[in-house]
């Protein structure tokens, strides 16, 4: 059994940085990674990200991920097991892990679950066919390992990860044949939206695909315009030909080990799904367990390291380490500065709902 | 098909190496995932439904999802999205839903 202050599981931005606030406090960290590397889905991120106050802003997502590994390696506080899957958390706080077949027990302080997200899917007919991909195993496939998913792609959904992920694939050489969105609106960032359109893809809204085509693997698809009640407008309908669909229809919340852990859990249709109930500094209902990032609600990477920053000082001064509280206040501006306005209405009204 | 030229990253050559899918011989990079490697030589279907015999390939990439599920030197239930392709490996289909007593 090995000791810890905090355990946190999921090295992706929120468990680095909250890994390295924790760190800085002298608390002792066991950093636990599914993975073999470091950093989650930041590693798939070639764009720049655009923040506010944020230390980040210009960097892309693969280097921020690379800036954290190196510090993270050089942090004696901080252990790293890698190629790591958390399997559960029980009554006496003991935490185990599958690592190089083996199981690994854990018994921590506090726990940090910072674990992710995963891709929706939505129905249609064929939605099971070879060929339609989760918008970030579009990602993973072309930006992390080089391999074209396809010839030609129709994006499903017009939100900030269809938008990227389209011009990511463009970047590739790949073709986007159109982003369809069922809303009335691109939900996107506009600067994303006008980049897209500039390079000739169009981007339809109030749309959605009704069927994909094809035996043994994707060969087209039916489109329609749906109306207001979201359905189908008859005679407007599209065959698009394509051998890609790429579905980026959002994520949500991996929240399994929150729910043994026995957390007191809320539906959010902002967030993303099922998450926990939480309270200013990122604490469950469950003492001592925290969470951060997209666990924790459907946000992005930059909010995922800022609430890392937040629940790893804060459980480090749960356990009595000592933290210089100026810092928790910039944090928690810097977060409501990265919500406000039209952007993170929707996340602050999820948020209004589970915060206690 | 392998992406060449691209304005931002580089991918490293690596190393190729062999392995078997189905009994033919096929190339890629040491360590990257075998459903790329599997994916670069236009292979979509990785397994059929246990039920309904319909065509899987992967979707999510990060392990999650169970798409992906192959036999892996004689090992079934191997997500393929995220272990890494090495030297020799011997990748087949499986066949419901895997059965543990084959492997060698």
């Amino acid at each position: 059994m090995r000791q810890t202050d905090l355990a946190i599981i999921g090295a992706g931005p929120a468990g680095l940085a909250a890994a390295l606030e924790a760190s800085r406090a002298g608390a002792r960290v066991i950093l636990l990674e599914r993975d073999d590397w470091l950093g989650g889905q930041l590693v798939k991120q070639t764009h720049q990200f655009f923040g506010s106050k944020n230390e980040f802003a210009g960097m892309r997502g693969v280097d921020i991920a690379t800036h954290f590994s190196e510090q993270i390696e050089k942090d004696e506080n901080i252990q790293v097991f890698t190629g790591a899957t958390a399997l559960g958390f029980y009554e006496d706080g003991v935490l185990t892990a599958a690592c190089a077949g083996r199981m690994i027990k854990i018994k921590p302080r506090t726990l940090l679950v910072a674990s992710g997200a995963m891709e929706k899917m939505i129905p249609f007919e064929n939605n099971d066919l070879p060929g339609v991909y989760g918008a970030g195993a579009v990602q993973t496939l072309m930006n992390v390992y080089g391999v074209a998913p396809g010839k030609k792609v129709l994006m499903v959904g017009a939100g900030n990860i269809g938008l990227i992920v389209s011009y990511q694939l463009i970047q590739a050489g790949i073709e986007v044949e159109a982003i369809i969105e069922g809303a009335s609106h691109v939900g996107g960032y506009w600067v994303h939206a006008s980049k897209i359109r500039r390079m000739g893809v169009p981007i339809l809204t109030n749309h959605t695909i009704l069927k994909a085509r094809g035996q043994e693997k994707v060969e087209g698809a039916l489109i329609t315009r749906i109306d207001e009640n979201w359905q189908p407008v008859p005679g407007e309908e599209r065959e698009v030909s394509v051998d890609t669909v790429c579905l980026a229809v959002g994520l949500s919340p991996l929240a399994e080990l929150l729910w043994q852990a026995g957390c007191e859990m809320e539906f959010s249709p902002q967030l993303g799904g099922y998450v926990p109930i939480r309270d200013s500094n990122l604490e469950t209902t469950e003492e001592g367990i925290y969470i951060a990032g997209d666990v924790a609600g459907i946000e992005e990477a930059t909010s995922a390291i800022l609430e890392g920053q937040l629940a790893g000082i804060s459980a480090a001064r749960k356990m009595d380490y000592r933290i210089e509280e100026e810092k928790v206040e910039e944090i928690k501006a810097n977060l409501e500065t990265l919500r406000a306005g039209p952007v993170g209405e929707h996340i602050r009204q999820g948020l209004a709902n589970v915060e206690r | 098909m392998r992406i060449k030229d691209h304005p931002i990253l580089s991918f490293p050559e690596g190393k190729t190496v062999e392995f078997s899918f189905e009994g033919k011989t096929f190339i890629g990079k040491e360590g990257e995932p075998i459903a790329a490697a599997l994916h670069d030589a236009g292979i979509r279907v990785l397994r059929h439904s246990p039920r309904h015999n319909r065509p899987r390939g992967f979707f999510c990439a990060i392990g999650n999802c169970s798409s992906c599920l192959m036999v892996v030197n004689g090992e079934p239930n191997v997500k393929v999205c995220v272990t890494p392709l090495r030297q020799g490996m011997k990748v087949e289909y499986q066949k419901g839903k895997g059965d543990i007593n084959a492997a060698d």
